[in-house]
């Protein structure tokens, strides 16, 4: 996989729940049929207040009425990002809109979970809170080998955590990419 | 060395004596649950991972109850619960539970414990987040994602970091104006939405005993708006009880060792505590019913896994009885069970369901129904700017439906009182 992510910056703030990122009434449609997959990228981030979107500015909608994709690949927000339910749409919704990374001060459980194990996008988590410095539409850097983020249009990079233990499961694309490289799926059958 | 209940339930589910909180483990699992939002991605998924022939694990361990988008006429809903009954056959999954049978039950984990699924000891997975509901049973229940749980279906495993464990003690005999989710709403504004994440919240002490099964299970509901993995209670004669009455399947009961050791502790008297709500837009912006008297209510709601039990209405009928709601007030049994019990018990001469339709409520079919909003016709479903009391679990943002309303979180009590004066109201008015 690339090591460098680079794109635009859609910045949010704290305690973004599931029912933001992907609205229930929108749970419905197919996750496999393409058709139907294109939706989940439509609403993606459309339960967010209207006034609480792409900040600081706000009033900047994460996919453009009528589209289906996102210009921003990157999305920066507070702590606790993904609260809420365990709907795996959520992460799905953020990746089919283009987004391909996040870089949050914490997320919830299951959402992280559901980030790394179905390989939808990256959760980064930042030492500072960065979704005051950075703003939407900056152009960002993000360096996956060294765990950096860079601010293009700032001239300005941020240190961020390290991955930990579940940067193979990223490498690998996914918990079924990764068992199979490991022989764990199995293995965690003979056990 | 000295365990907490969750790492001895771990450490039972991963073969070893025992497990520190940080560890990575592979777990047995017991019970996957799955419903109808959750479970079409999931069969997705397993079967392209493991083949389209693929067995899933267990089929005794599988269980599958329709409860999210039930009673709608929204086809994608409808082709969901096909897809669950497809599987269910091919897969020949006795412990599927089919819409439009009298196999039907509502909301999961209700029925879960109403069918005996919740054995103390056991892990339980499944694809909603409050599946921490069954830990009121000393068993470890969480929520997962749809690839976790093809993983699961596949293998019958899954690796999961040891939790720290959090503990909160309540003491002091239970007031009558009090509930459980006054007790989980008064933690969650102390330790706020992300204060236990990654880890097991752990409830003792003497009002929490005193407790019935689902009022406990209304305390761990709630553990994952405070970000838990799981949320625990020690089996006590009240849970072994209520699980002989529903099943003879073997289980084993475990308990923290007295010097176990802990992330935190907090000590609560009930008898210096309120009758709080949380404020829109979060589950943990508290405030006491009698600080935000007054303001006016356009519905109230009274249902969901959180506050939708027998227990729920037995305290929302001690209020309605003889009187008339103000607002539009619906009343949505978890599952049919709890509908049949409102049929059936009485209060001072007159059916739960009597007292209730002589107050002007609507009582709906069991289902999720609007607790999360669901599809545009579902019942009880906000709009506008839409000012909600309601008994179940969450009020972010748009989480009933509509984005502009607010929605505050509070004990069936409070949802009653509110009910009847069009306005916040403390329940001690009416007491």
């Amino acid at each position: 996989m690339d090591t460098i992510i680079q794109g635009k910056a859609y910045v949010l703030g704290k305690n973004i729940d599931t029912d933001q990122i992907i609205p229930a009434e929108h749970l419905v449609y197919s996750l496999s049929n393409p058709e139907e997959v294109k939706l989940y990228g439509k609403y993606a981030l459309s339960g967010v207040p209207t006034e609480q979107g792409g900040l600081p500015q706000g009033n900047i909608p994460f996919v453009e009425e009528g589209n289906f994709t996102s210009p921003y690949t990157i999305i920066v927000a507070g702590p606790n990002f993904g609260c809420g339910s365990s709907r795996e749409h959520a992460p799905f919704a953020l990746k089919v809109a283009g987004a391909k990374a996040i870089i949050a001060e914490s997320y919830a459980r299951i959402f992280y979970r559901n980030c790394v194990d179905g390989g939808f996008v990256i959760p980064y988590e930042t030492t500072k809170p960065l979704n005051k410095s950075i703003l939407t539409g900056d152009e960002l850097s993000l360096d996956m080998e060294k765990n950096t983020l860079t601010n293009l249009t700032q001239n300005v990079t941020y240190e961020l955590r390290p991955l930990g233990d579940v940067v193979n499961i990223v490498q690998a694309g996914g918990i079924f990419e990764y068992a199979r490289k490991n022989n764990l799926m199995a293995s965690s059958q003979e056990a | 060395m000295a365990q907490t209940i969750t790492q001895k339930i771990f450490a039972r589910a991963a073969n070893r004596k025992f497990v520190d909180p940080g560890q990575s483990v592979w777990l047995n699992v017991d019970v996957l649950l799955t419903h109808d939002v959750c479970g079409p991605p999931t069969f997705d998924i397993f079967k392209q991972e493991f083949g389209p022939d693929a067995k899933v694990w267990d089929p005794e361990k599988v269980v599958v109850l329709p409860d999210h988008y039930i009673f709608t006429a929204n086809e994608h809903a409808h082709r969901n619960i096909d897809l669950l009954r497809k599987f269910a056959a091919e897969q020949h999954l006795p412990n599927y539970y089919d819409v439009g049978t009298d196999r039907y039950k509502g909301v999961c984990h209700v029925a879960l414990a109403e069918e005996g699924f919740n054995l103390p000891g056991t892990v339980l997975f499944g694809t909603d987040s409050h599946t921490c509901t069954s830990g009121a049973f000393g068993m470890f229940g969480s929520g997962i994602g749809n690839t976790d749980a093809a993983f699961i279906l596949g293998t019958g495993k899954l690796w999961e970091k040891v939790p720290d464990s959090m503990k909160f003690t309540f003491e002091g005999q239970m007031p009558e104006y009090l509930t459980a989710k006054d007790l989980i709403l008064q933690i969650l504004g102390d330790i706020g939405t992300d204060g236990a994440t990654y880890r097991a919240m752990e409830f003792d002490g003497e009002a929490v005993f005193s407790l019935p099964m689902d009022e406990r299970m209304t305390l761990c509901n709630m553990a994952i708006e405070a970000g838990g993995m799981n949320g625990i209670i020690a089996v006590d004669a009240v849970t072994e009880a209520f699980v002989k009455a529903r099943t003879s399947k073997p289980y084993e009961i475990f308990t923290s060792d007295p010097d176990a050791q802990y992330h935190s502790m907090y000590r609560y008297n009930v008898e210096k505590l309120e009758p709080v709500v949380a404020q829109p837009h979060s589950p943990d912006n508290r405030a006491t019913v009698r600080s935000v008297a007054g303001t006016p209510i356009t519905k109230s709601y009274i249902g969901s896994c959180t506050g939708g039990k027998i227990t729920d209405f037995r305290l929302a009928a001690k209020i309605l009885k003889g009187k008339k709601v103000a607002v539009t007030t619906n009343i949505v049994p978890a599952t049919v069970h709890v509908a049949a019990q409102l049929a059936s018990e009485t209060y001072e001469g007159q059916t739960l369901q009597e007292i209730f339709e002589s107050a002007g409520c609507n009582i709906a079919l069991p289902s999720c129904a609007a607790c999360l909003g669901g599809p545009s016709d579902t019942v009880g479903r906000s709009v506008d700017n839409d000012v909600v009391v309601s008994t179940t679990n969450r009020n972010f943002p748009g989480r009933m439906g509509s984005k502009n309303a607010g929605v505050y979180l509070a004990s069936p009590l409070t949802a009653a009182a509110s009910a009847v004066t069009g306005k916040l109201t403390d329940p001690r008015d009416f007491l």
